[in-house]
């Protein structure tokens, strides 16, 4: 749905030239959530502005749903913005509208008519839990209720894309999640392809299929998350089942087994004791449910080498469970 | 010498008052208008072909951007910098031009207009400049052009600090109206000088101060309530409240 290819930015303010972005290609599928997660300054927004060319890359091409937006005139540019809802980190709403007024913008851009404009923004901000605060204006609402009014306002002129700009970073936990589940909602009952870019890894647990992880304004690691989480050595994986440091035990062996799916409810420990007789030791451990599945990450010090524990260690292997030795 | 026991006097003064406070409001409506015409649109191309700008690259070249951006600034700065009283009397020629003589009201616009609308043009850049660059960005993201960016982002947002800058700017013109009425353009300034000072009649002198005071507060007063009104800063409903009271300010004169 978006592809992103070989995209390359780069500012100069003064004297200083900052590459914002370095070659970076991706490719977002129909109907998943993407989300894009790093740190300030790594070049995420520069991204996410590049995918409906509110920056526009100084090489390279970016794709949605089949228009090459960076082949395309002003003109057709614009209506090829209409298939891709945005919204922002500070909202962007109009001071002097009612929040009908604010989801009414992009319909009045596109020329619907008043009556039609009026139906169509009362069922989005239905959707979208509002339907009560239609004649307010946006001072008026919290910041929670202001990214509804955002969402509801990307979402009237049915876009096939919905792009989030750091939607939540200005929310409350509370409201973080109710917003997110709100973009899950969207992304299951719409069809909608949502490419978001955050710094919170809370919200890549969430709510994303797929995540990219930024650094340096290049794309360090890229994947849906189920197999992200069995690669060894991945850094988005490390980061969503958090360990902390490697605690250094002389003679004994520590390794990381992460789960998922089928492997995820079996008595492994209990398993290794019964048939190595290993007095197995439990490091630190996180689970957590993504995409709807039990994933987690154990850390386990066996006793002896790693030549020792090779029996075992491959016998967990075996059951499907990605084992990385840590430390020995 | 004009006596104040004479008959006719509150009478006279009455007429003379009533037919200067019409030119006046004649001269200020009327300049206003041409003001907001070719102010608003003028204020609007300054921000604009700034670099950055929403016309930064007209018909797609930066260069002609910077020459309309450099002009208008030029035009503008100069047309702030030159004393009215000289500014006046230098376009007489102009004035002529447009309107066929260069004395009575409708002459005196011409100056008005033309002080006026580099300040106005001025005042709608900065309250311009005041809204936030995201607002921009998200008509942009929905597919807006750059003439409903203008007419549905920039100039309703920016409405409530434009409002107060167009006080400002009627407040300046009422001034300048006054001394328009010097040199034969008529008005509220033309009754203060020929009866109040070239008459010695301190009270001609007196009702026409309160008439301008009065002028200016009323409009200043209506102003401020409007800019409320379009701010949505507070709650609507506190500024339906503050409506009435702006009724009863404009009936007593307060």
């Amino acid at each position: 749905m978006i592809s992103v290819q070989h995209v390359s930015k780069t500012f100069r303010s003064g004297g200083t030239v900052t590459a914002a972005l370095q070659d970076v290609s991706l490719e977002v599928a129909e109907g998943e959530i993407y989300g894009v997660i790093g740190q300030s300054g790594a070049g995420k927004s520069t991204l996410i502005r590049a995918v409906n060319l509110l920056e526009r890359p100084d090489t390279g091409t970016v794709t949605v749903d089949g228009d090459e937006l960076t082949a395309l005139s002003p003109a057709d540019l614009r209506r090829a913005r209409r298939k891709i809802g945005m919204v922002f980190q500070h909202f962007n709403l109009l001071q002097g509208r009612t929040v009908r007024g604010n989801v009414e913008l992009g319909l009045e851009i596109i020329g619907v008519d008043g009556d039609a404009r009026r139906r169509r923004a009362l069922e989005i901000l239905d959707l979208v839990g509002l339907a009560d605060k239609a004649g307010a204006y946006p001072a008026e609402l919290s910041g929670g209720q202001k990214q509804r009014v955002g969402i509801a306002r990307a979402l009237a002129g049915s876009p096939k894309v919905l792009l989030s700009d750091e939607a939540t970073s200005a929310l409350d936990p509370e409201t973080t999640r109710s917003i997110l589940d709100l973009v899950k909602k969207i992304n299951t009952d719409l069809g909608l392809t949502v490419l978001l870019i955050t710094h919170e890894m809370d919200v890549v647990k969430r709510i994303c299929d797929s995540a990219a992880l930024i650094e340096g304004g290049r794309i360090i690691e890229q994947g849906r998350i189920v197999s992200l989480i069995s690669t060894a050595g991945s850094r988005l994986a490390h980061e969503l089942f958090p360990l902390g440091a490697v605690p250094s035990l002389p003679g004994d062996t520590v390794i990381d087994i992460t789960f998922s799916g089928g492997s995820a409810d079996r008595p492994v420990i209990a398993q290794l004791a019964r048939t190595y007789g290993l007095d197995v030791s439990i490091l630190g451990a996180a689970i957590e449910t993504i995409g709807g599945n039990q994933a987690g990450r154990t850390r386990l010090a066996l006793p002896g080498s790693a030549a020792g524990n090779a029996a075992p260690i491959s016998d967990l292997r075996s059951q499907g469970m990605l084992v990385e030795i840590v430390g020995e | 010498m004009i006596d104040p026991s004479a008959p006719d006097f509150w009478s006279g003064l009455f007429q003379v008052l009533l037919v200067g406070t019409g030119q006046t409001l004649y001269m200020v409506g009327v300049s206003l208008l041409i003001t907001i015409i070719v102010g608003l649109p003028l204020g609007i191309v300054l921000v604009g072909t700034e670099a950055g700008g929403l016309f930064e690259s007209p018909f797609g070249s930066r260069r002609l951007g910077r020459v309309v951006n450099r002009v208008l600034e030029f035009i503008v700065n100069l047309g702030r910098s030159v004393p009215f009283i000289i500014l006046m009397v230098a376009l007489i020629p102009f004035t002529r031009l447009v309107v066929g003589t260069f004395i009575g009201p409708t002459a005196a616009i011409v100056p008005l207009a033309v002080v006026a609308i580099p300040f106005f043009a001025r005042m709608v850049e900065i309250a311009i400049k005041e809204v936030d660059t995201g607002l921009i960005e998200a008509a942009e993201s929905l597919g807006a052009t750059r003439w409903q960016i203008v007419s549905k982002v920039l100039v309703p947002e920016a409405l409530s600090p434009m409002i107060l800058g167009l006080s400002t700017t009627v407040t300046s013109i009422i001034n300048f109206s006054a001394m328009v009425g010097t040199v034969a353009g008529g008005g509220l300034g033309d009754v203060a000088v020929r009866y109040g000072y070239q008459r010695y009649s301190t009270i001609h002198m007196v009702a026409v101060i309160i008439v301008i005071f009065v002028i200016v507060m009323v409009l200043q007063a209506l102003a401020t309530i409007l800019a409320r009104r379009f701010a949505h800063k507070s709650r609507p409903a506190r500024a339906e409240k503050a409506l009435p009271a702006l009724r009863e300010s404009v009936i007593t004169g307060a």
